[in-house]
């Protein structure tokens, strides 16, 4: 049961917001010395369990090279930012003559997800595109139709923005066969003795891709009519027949 | 034939190149821990095989140390605002095409080598994914160069940008998988299922696909990171009762029960860059508690969602 230490460790970890790299590898050593423990255990075998530990992590390691390697792919996308892709993608968005928020949010989602599955993991983002363009794209397209809102709708927008990115980062990246999340189920199941290939895995992320889809298409649609209910339409816009 | 090694060799001649320009950076107030970050992952590319288990251990240790120290943040020259957004007037959506390239030479080369008989001469067919995926990236980046005609450090500057924004989470993914090694040498895996077979009976699918799915789940919520909990609910409980006892396909329930762990994403403040960081920035005025509005307004998809990944995990992932 000690070696369940080092879960204990990663959570305090985070708990305390200590750096996840320091708290990855304070778990492994924890384990490892654990893993040793015994009463009458004397220093030397806990120096020999903590650099065995250590020596474990780094075969592991060398064995995981791959995870890291893809990063190559920030040289070509970063050649494109540089050319203007985000602008390029925030044009593309704006020319969408989205009626309601539900709609607009469900367009994001869509390129979101479907970016993600083409790799473009940096197509998006909280920083680059949800603050600056979608959420207030969707403020807007509220505020065109409810006039001024209150606090309370206001931000259930944003962070209705906010989740539309994750749901569609989270569930197109696994259909890439290149991305971090994959290349760790790979690596996973090679050091049990068991050989897939990133294809076999990202073609089983597109049922659920599907599923996120629906569902949170669902979430969308019903957040337009709860604002509907919510908010009285703007005077001038019941006027007109 | 080209293999994984082939393409280690290019992935250090990339970090290298990072190190240098990094050191040379006077713009960065800390260029030297950046070069030295970079140099490490140079090394380990070039001669990760070379160096022994306690020497990768090593390295990996002074990857944390540096990164505990803190890394910083580059200047490389770049275009303005004003540049990229004339750039995308002009260009339209043909600059999206180039983005297509990486994953369609990924593809291709995947296919040529399952498909054809002249593809595993070309390319070694148990990196095929991996060794496309660089050929991929350095097709695109020749595309682009010809195309948009940068400056010719403009990709490496470029990278380094990036990667620098990115900093040290860039190796997180790959030191989750090592300690997942350790995890499963050390058996913590078998401590969990232990734990878990004493309260549920894992003998029928349903049940072990179920408690596979919601375990992934709230071990994501615990840890703040699927890919923290994968390894050790996929040994608990995935590998040993879904896979190798009731007969699932590996790929298959892998590839759902990392998703399920998604769905517990979307629910924990302890993914703080997906959850807390955007409702800081869209100044949310219950960013600071546990169930901020970004959490409540993900939760009713997340648990359909999971139930999904649930029926079709039982669906699909048991061929026979």
């Amino acid at each position: 049961m000690l070696v369940l230490l080092g879960i204990g460790v990663v959570v305090l970890g985070f708990v305390l917001r200590a750096n996840p790299l320091l708290v990855v590898m304070a778990a492994a050593l924890t384990t490892g010395l654990a893993a040793a423990w015994t009463p009458e255990a004397e220093f030397a075998i806990y120096l020999a369990a903590a650099t065995d530990t250590l020596a474990a992590f780094g075969k592991a390691f060398n064995d995981s090279r791959y995870i890291t390697l893809t990063w190559i792919l920030l040289a070509a996308i970063g050649l494109l930012e540089r050319a203007g892709l985000q602008e390029r993608a925030r044009i593309t968005i704006a020319t969408v003559k989205a009626a309601t928020v539900g709609r607009l949010l469900w367009v994001y989602l869509i390129i979101r997800q479907g970016g993600a599955a083409l790799g473009q993991t940096s197509l998006g983002g909280h920083a680059q595109m949800v603050r600056p363009l979608v959420a207030p794209m969707a403020e807007g397209a509220a505020e065109a139709k409810y006039g001024a809102l209150p606090d309370r709708e206001r931000f259930l927008i944003r962070s209705h923005a906010a989740a539309a990115d994750n749901i569609g980062l989270f569930f197109g990246e696994d259909i890439f066969i290149a991305i971090a999340s994959i290349l760790l189920i790979k690596g996973f199941l090679e050091t049990n003795g068991i050989i897939v290939e990133p294809l076999q895995l990202s073609v089983w992320a597109i049922p659920t891709a599907i599923a996120a889809l629906g569902i949170h298409s669902f979430r969308l649609w019903m957040l337009d009519r709860a604002l509907k209910r919510a908010l009285p339409a703007r005077s001038g816009v019941e006027a007109t027949p | 034939m080209i293999s994984l090694e082939h393409a280690y060799i290019v992935g250090g001649f990339f970090f290298a190149a990072l190190a240098l320009l990094s050191v040379l950076d006077r713009e960065n107030a800390k260029r030297l821990r950046n070069g030295a970050f970079y140099a490490l992952l140079a090394l380990s590319f070039w001669a990760g095989h070379a160096i022994g288990d306690l020497g990768n251990g090593l390295l990996a240790l002074g990857l944390v140390v540096i990164a505990v120290l803190g890394l910083g943040q580059g200047k490389p020259a770049t275009t303005t605002q004003e540049e990229r957004r004339a750039s995308a007037e002009r260009r339209g959506n043909l600059l999206f095409l180039p983005a297509l390239i990486i994953p369609a030479v990924a593809l291709a080369g995947t296919l040529i080598v399952q498909y054809t008989e002249w593809g595993p001469s070309l390319i070694a067919s148990k990196d095929k994914t991996l060794v496309s995926l660089v050929l991929g990236v350095l097709i695109a980046i020749g595309v682009l160069m010809m195309w948009l005609r940068p400056p010719v450090l403009a990709p490496l500057q470029e990278g380094r940008r990036l990667m620098d924004s990115v900093g040290w989470a860039a190796i997180l993914p790959q030191m989750l998988a090592s300690l997942g090694a350790v995890f499963l040498a050390a058996g913590v895996g078998e401590q969990v299922g232990a734990i878990f077979t004493q309260y549920i009976p894992l003998d029928t699918r349903t049940v072990a696909v179920a408690a596979y799915c919601i375990g992934m789940a709230l071990f994501t919520i615990i840890m703040g990171n699927a890919f923290a909990a994968f390894p050790v609910m996929t040994a608990a409980v995935g590998l040993p009762f879904v896979v190798l006892a009731l007969g699932g396909d590996p790929a298959r329930v892998c590839a759902i029960g990392m998703l399920a762990g998604f769905c517990g994403t979307l629910m924990t403040p302890m993914a703080a860059n997906f959850n807390v960081v955007p409702a800081n920035l869209l100044e949310l005025p219950d960013r600071k508690a546990a169930l901020n509005g970004v959490i409540r307004a993900q939760i009713p998809t997340a648990i359909p969602l999971l139930i999904a990944n649930i029926v079709l995990m039982r669906l699909l992932a048991f061929p026979t």
